[in-house]
């Protein structure tokens, strides 16, 4: 560069500026392809494909668990009085009504959080931190709760469900159990993965 | 103190021929036998250099894990089995990297009290405070997903219920778990990608973290038990009065220091490696299983801490959110303590009482977070005993004074209520 030059700063500056800019848009847009890599894989989505569940052998109080893109689905025959002891929860529960939307689809917001009333559908899954709570059907008190009505309890940090998945007051966890969508094929299969009425995905 | 490079003399031709190319040799010189540390030094500055003992370690035995290890959901259980049972020494190369695992996170604790109790953090060594946090998280993150690999059943739920934590963020929290776990539950490209992360991607960050942090800390020079400034009283020659060379001095000495760690490590390597349970979990030797969930889902025990304040507060977010504060907050002390005084010894009574409820929380939240109180509230308030409540009611008040430090230490330096001693105006042990 000549000595003698007089220097155009503004010039300069204006060259940093532009350089940095279109280098910097270049950056962002080569690390898309990266950041991308991370979301799950075509195969990862397949295998989350609809899954048809046999219910037809399970007994009144029992509880099968299926598998849905690797989560577990529990599917709960409901008795009679396990149901007769839901409204009487409504008051040590955090959302009694199923308001919050998230947490199931819009056939299942109902008082038994279900298609058939005696047939729970839920997710497995803990909504504080994802474990899987253990199945505690009986009505009658538990070290954890001497006011038991049968429900779900999550080892992990102590957060408890009734028997519809609704859960308590004063727990960790935030809502509900999720409740997938699902659907009945006949009485004695359901598919989990699809709305009533609609196609497989 | 800012070291100066002064080009070295040497007889050799060779070293010569190098230094006028490129002054390796000057450049080590001033880092080692040219620099100065406060010659009052005392057991509690072992911990630095054993960090990075125990780093070494990591990196080796962790090169020579991956010749055997299979970054697969379905082959890596079994390749550490492998490892275990049927490569030559495989045991040995496992136990050292598991238990190094744990002691990094002894000696770094260690190292981070010695940091607050004599005011290390304060000005001029905020830089070097701030890059020995980075370090921790990112050791954090390492530890984390090491943990992960074995793919047991523990490395299955801790994945996930730590991913979960993500989760809590609002709007994007579902899909950024989704794209952190790259399905829709940890798998196998959620085992591969932190397989990466742990081998090559944060060892490159830690490293070059670490090479950071001394640079730092050699600009400013280290601090001491007194909390003087020791390059403030000089000798003729330049050098601090009550310095001495950190080489021979220093290098001596942590040699004798790593001696001993050594001894314990040895020890713990071949005599008790899992440590009845603390640094490697009884629901990791069964393989992962997305169907069950351990009965005590908990982490290792450097992260318990941590863990039981998430699980101390009712609600997700703001758990969460207290949880990463928890952390978050140490990164502040330099800007938190308005004290000029730096070392515990000059310092008020007040202060001095809070850092001890402080490490005191610390074990106890520790002891929380690991279910011991859960495990013992029925042996001592017996078998009828309401464990949840009293377990909240114990873990949430350590939570408090775990913040309520910060706090106090806060108002207590801002508005002057400290009564502190003279300092020195030198070490106090010299001749």
């Amino acid at each position: 560069m000549a000595s003698d030059a007089v220097v155009d700063k503004g010039r300069r500056r204006f060259l940093t500026a532009t350089t940095s800019v279109v280098g910097g848009a270049g950056v962002v847009l080569a690390a898309i392809p990266f950041v991308k890599s991370w979301e799950p894989s075509a195969a990862a989505k397949s295998a989350g494909a609809p899954v048809l569940a046999d219910i037809g052998k399970i007994e009144p109080g029992q509880k099968v668990t299926f598998a849905w893109r690797g989560l577990p689905v529990f599917v709960v025959n409901r008795t009679k009085a396990q149901l007769d002891a839901l409204a009487g929860e409504d008051s040590r529960l955090k959302d009694p009504k199923s308001e919050n939307t998230d947490q199931q689809p819009e056939y299942a917001k109902n008082e038994y959080r279900s298609i058939k009333p005696e047939w729970l559908v839920v997710t497995g899954i803990c909504t504080h931190l994802g474990c899987v709570p253990d199945f505690f059907p009986e009505l009658k008190p538990e070290p954890f709760d001497p006011q038991w009505k049968g429900g779900f309890y999550c080892p992990c940090h102590k957060s408890r469900y009734d028997i519809s998945g609704r859960v308590f007051d004063g727990v960790p966890a935030p809502a509900n159990l999720a409740v997938p969508p699902y659907t009945f094929i006949d009485d004695t299969h359901i598919m989990i993965g699809v709305d009533p009425g609609k196609e497989a995905a | 103190m800012g070291t100066t490079m002064t080009r070295i003399q040497s007889n050799s031709r060779v070293v010569n021929w190098i230094e006028d190319r490129m002054p390796i040799f000057s450049f080590l010189s001033s880092h080692t036998s040219g620099y100065y540390a406060p010659k009052n030094f005392n057991l509690w500055y072992y911990f630095g250099s054993l960090a990075l003992i125990v780093l070494v370690n990591q990196i080796l035995t962790g090169i020579f894990l991956t010749m055997n290890y299979k970054p697969n959901a379905a082959e890596a259980f079994a390749s550490v089995e492998y490892i275990m049972r049927d490569v030559s020494w495989g045991w040995l190369i496992r136990y050292m990297h598991s238990t190094g695992a744990s002691l990094f996170f002894v000696v770094v604790y260690l190292h981070m009290f010695r940091g607050v109790m004599y005011g290390s953090y304060k000005k001029p060594r905020e830089l070097v405070w701030l890059l020995g946090m980075l370090i921790f998280l990112v050791l954090m993150a390492e530890a984390f997903m090491g943990y992960v690999l074995p793919w047991g059943n523990m490395s299955f739920w801790g994945a996930k219920v730590i991913i979960s934590l993500f989760g809590a963020i609002p709007v994007i929290g579902d899909s950024l778990v989704e794209w952190i776990m790259g399905d829709y539950l940890p798998a196998d490209a959620t085992l591969n990608r932190f397989f990466a992360l742990h081998v090559i991607a944060l060892p490159l960050v830690l490293l070059l973290l670490v090479v950071l942090h001394l640079a730092a800390l050699h600009e400013v020079g280290s601090n001491n038990p007194d909390g003087v400034e020791i390059k403030e009283k000089k000798k003729a020659d330049g050098t601090p009065l009550d310095g001495i060379a950190f080489h021979p001095y220093y290098t001596v000495k942590d040699i004798f220091g790593t001696g001993f760690f050594l001894v314990i490590a040895a020890f713990i390597i071949f005599y008790a490696p899992t440590f009845g349970g603390w640094f490697l979990e009884h629901d990791n030797f069964i393989p992962a299983n997305n169907l069950a969930t351990p009965s005590h889902i908990k982490p290792v025990w450097y992260f318990t801490p941590f863990y039981a304040i998430v699980r101390m507060i009712p609600f997700k977010l703001p758990g969460v959110i207290a949880m990463f504060g928890s952390i978050a907050v140490l990164f502040f002390f330099p800007w938190l303590d308005r004290g000029k005084v730096k070392s515990i010894r000059y310092r008020g009574l007040g202060y001095k009482i809070a850092l001890g409820l402080f490490a005191v929380s610390f074990i106890m939240l520790a002891a929380v977070g690991a279910g011991v109180t859960a495990e013992k509230i029925p042996e001592w308030f017996g078998a009828s005993a309401d464990v949840t409540t009293i377990e909240n009611l114990f873990g949430r008040f350590w939570t408090v004074v775990y913040f309520g430090f910060f706090a106090f230490l806060w108002a207590y330096t801002y508005f002057g209520f400290e009564k502190t001693k003279p300092v020195p105006d030198r070490v106090t042990m010299h001749d």
